[in-house]
């Protein structure tokens, strides 16, 4: 199991469309990924899931992965947030 | 023969509303009801039934969704389609389908009360978020759910919906409207709603005849009742009488040939008999109107409305989303003008901001607001000059009401640009910044604020609001909101004459303008520069060709002396009638 804590670095924070490149990115991993924030705790396939986690420029968000693949998963899930979802 | 009045004044089956989108129609009532929805908490016998119901009322939102979303994305861009896409990888959610499935099994109860369930509990949790824009997002989840459970209900609205229905709601939604306006609708009526809301936009970029804000047409009418739609008047008649069918059914067709010959009109420029010409913007509220815009004949864009985009995507579009949304508007009618307001928020048009105000209307709101929110503002400031390459675009502040609002917010924009050149972006050096004019305060300091700005605009739905100290959405003083009042008109004229001392374009953007008895009196009063709905502006043109300059100069003298609004509108009325020009709704 990998578990590791990111930043929101985008201003506009995990809105919709970050939201769903999230899930689509977990969906193609064999892997568990759950992303907790505020006592949730949110299944990271799970869009409707991922809607409800309220996240602005500069919280922070544990994520953690655990499969097979979750490597390679996480590899390109944190990379994306440290990116701040490609956003300004 | 009887005129609109007199019908008007004898009819007992009319209900009163907003003329949203012009044209008349007679049809079938098609009551778009989602509030009836009711969940049916039945038990089950057959499992495996049930989850093929289910499977196939998955599979049946998103084929509608499908639809939703590319007609979406081809009317409102990529950007603002994103919400669809989510609410379409909602129906592929793992992990809620499953757990819907093994509730069905577990709890052997109908589908639609363990979606309807299941998807609440979702909501609940983003009701109870802090921020405001999860909160939001809970009326987002409204459509999927309620899509999924219409269609297990075999429900299918849309089937429903002849040729020639009507349809009347208490409100739609952007999803509502669009997905109706294809299936041959031929009229909107609304309880709720005004020029702005979406079924008013698409109403005007479709050119369907629309009522809006009728308060209760929805308790007055039933499935199937024929309803006669006055989008000029902003009349709806239930049931109507023989007589009325007759007259209403003449006006449409006449209507029919006066807008083949309104065509004639599109590329002749809008100059008085004398010379003198009159330029004619649109005002557009979403990209989708572009269309109309182009065919309209207009000279540009002189307003457009950029709060809708935060409307319809029910979250703040970041810098490079907006910067898609202005470019493509402003390559769309390169190389006429292109001008984008500022986000006007507050008051009654957006509610995404969670400030509680006793007086909304007196408190945070246009460019109140934006100072108070410099990452919003600075981040649409940097999109519109990224979007002002082609030197075609302008930019305007709302709701000005003291100096100081404009000097901060030019310094901001000079702070935007001195970024954005660092960052080695292109942008308009010497784009131009205006000003709405729309607050008394902004009416008595006219030159004085032009001297600071290089471009007014006159926004006369705020100022005759605030000038008259009336609510127009209160129906117990909205009596007294009087496009035609002398204080009005004595204002206007006060802003035009102070204004062209300092030689600023001045141009006019409220909705007056789309009224043909107000142009005489416009172009009178010294206006050179109308903007309007696209749609409106064939027949403002024709007007504007009968015109003589001379004589509206005279008029607007004339009704500069008057004492009550009823002198005003009787000298405007025996204007047309003297001069032998019909306007649209006495021609039809």
């Amino acid at each position: 199991m990998i578990e590791t804590t990111v930043q929101i670095k985008n201003k506009a924070g995990l809105h919709t469309r970050p939201a769903a490149t999230i899930v689509k990115l977990a969906s193609k991993y064999k892997c568990d990924f759950y992303l907790a924030k505020d006592g949730l705790n949110i299944n990271g396939k799970s869009i409707i899931g991922v809607m409800t986690l309220a996240a602005e420029m500069g919280s922070e968000i544990t994520l953690t992965f655990d499969g097979p693949d979750e490597k390679e998963s996480s590899n390109e899930i944190v990379d994306f947030f440290n990116r701040g979802f490609d956003e300004p | 023969m009887k005129n609109f009045k007199h019908i008007y004044k004898e009819a007992e089956n009319k209900v009163q509303g907003i003329a949203a989108a012009p044209g008349i129609v007679i049809g079938k009532v098609y009551l778009f009801t989602k509030e009836k929805l009711e969940v049916s908490h039945g038990a089950i016998t057959d499992v495996e039934e049930a989850k093929l119901n289910l499977e196939e009322a998955i599979k049946q939102s998103k084929k509608e969704l499908t639809k939703v979303f590319s007609i979406a994305r081809e009317k409102m861009g990529e950007e603002r389609a994103a919400i669809f896409e989510a609410q379409m990888m909602i129906l592929d959610d793992p992990v809620l389908l499953e757990t819907i499935e093994k509730r069905i099994e577990n709890e052997k109860k109908l589908p639609e009360f363990i979606v309807y369930d299941e998807i609440t509990k979702y909501q609940d949790i983003m009701k109870h978020s802090k921020e405001s824009y999860i909160k939001e997002r809970a009326h987002d989840i409204d459509d999927i759910k309620n899509r999924i459970i219409r269609n297990l209900q075999k429900k299918r609205w849309q089937s429903k919906i002849t040729h020639d229905s009507i349809v009347v709601s208490d409100m739609l939604t952007p999803a509502d409207t669009l997905l109706l306006s294809r299936s041959n609708v031929k009229g909107f009526v609304t309880d709720h709603g005004g020029l702005t809301s979406h079924a008013a936009i698409i109403s005007r970029s479709l050119n369907i005849p629309a009522v809006v804000g009728t308060h209760n047409i929805t308790k007055h009418v039933s499935e199937g009742d024929t309803i006669i739609v006055d989008g000029f008047h902003g009349y709806v008649l239930i049931n109507p009488s023989d007589e009325q069918i007759k007259f209403f059914t003449e006006k449409s067709e006449h209507l029919v040939q006066l807008q083949k010959g309104l065509e004639e009109f599109k590329d002749k420029p809008a100059v008085t008999i004398d010379g003198r010409q009159i330029m004619l913007y649109a005002n557009v509220d979403v990209s989708g109107e572009i269309d109309i815009v182009v065919s309209s004949g207009s000279n540009g864009i002189g307003l457009f409305r950029t709060e809708q985009i935060l409307e319809e995507q029910s979250e703040f579009p970041t810098e490079d989303e907006q910067v898609r949304i202005y470019s493509n508007l402003s390559s769309r009618i390169y190389p006429n003008m292109l001008t984008i307001r500022a986000f006007d928020i507050g008051g009654d048009k957006f509610k995404l901001l969670d400030y509680s105000e006793s007086n909304p209307f007196l408190g945070l709101r246009g460019i109140r607001l934006l100072l108070e929110n410099l990452n919003l503002f600075k981040t649409q400031i940097r999109a519109v000059l990224r979007a002002s390459q082609n030197r075609n675009v302008q930019f305007m502040l709302p709701m000005i009401s003291i100096m100081a609002e404009i000097r901060k917010s030019k310094e901001i924009i000079e702070e935007c640009k001195a970024e954005l050149k660092k960052e080695k972006h292109h942008y308009d050096k010497h784009i131009k910044v205006g000003i709405m004019v729309e607050t008394p305060a902004a009416a008595v300091m006219t030159k004085e604020f032009a001297n600071e700005v290089d471009f007014l605009s006159v926004g006369t739905n705020d100022l005759i609001q605030y000038l008259m100290a009336v609510d127009r959405g209160n129906d117990l003083v909205s009596y007294l909101y009087q496009e035609f009042s002398p204080a009005v008109i004595r204002t206007l004229h006060h802003i035009v004459t102070e204004g062209n001392k300092t030689k600023k374009e001045i141009s006019f953007c409220g909705e007056m303008a789309a009224d043909t008895l107000a142009i005489p009196l416009l172009v009178g009063l010294g206006y050179k520069s109308l903007s309007m709905s696209p749609a409106t502006i064939p027949y403002a043109k024709r007007i504007i060709r009968y015109l003589n300059y001379e004589h509206t100069k005279k008029l607007a003298e004339e009704c500069l002396t008057c004492h009550t609004e009823i002198e005003i509108t009787h000298l405007l009325e025996k204007f047309f009638k003297d001069h032998s020009i019909t306007r649209t709704r006495q021609i039809i």
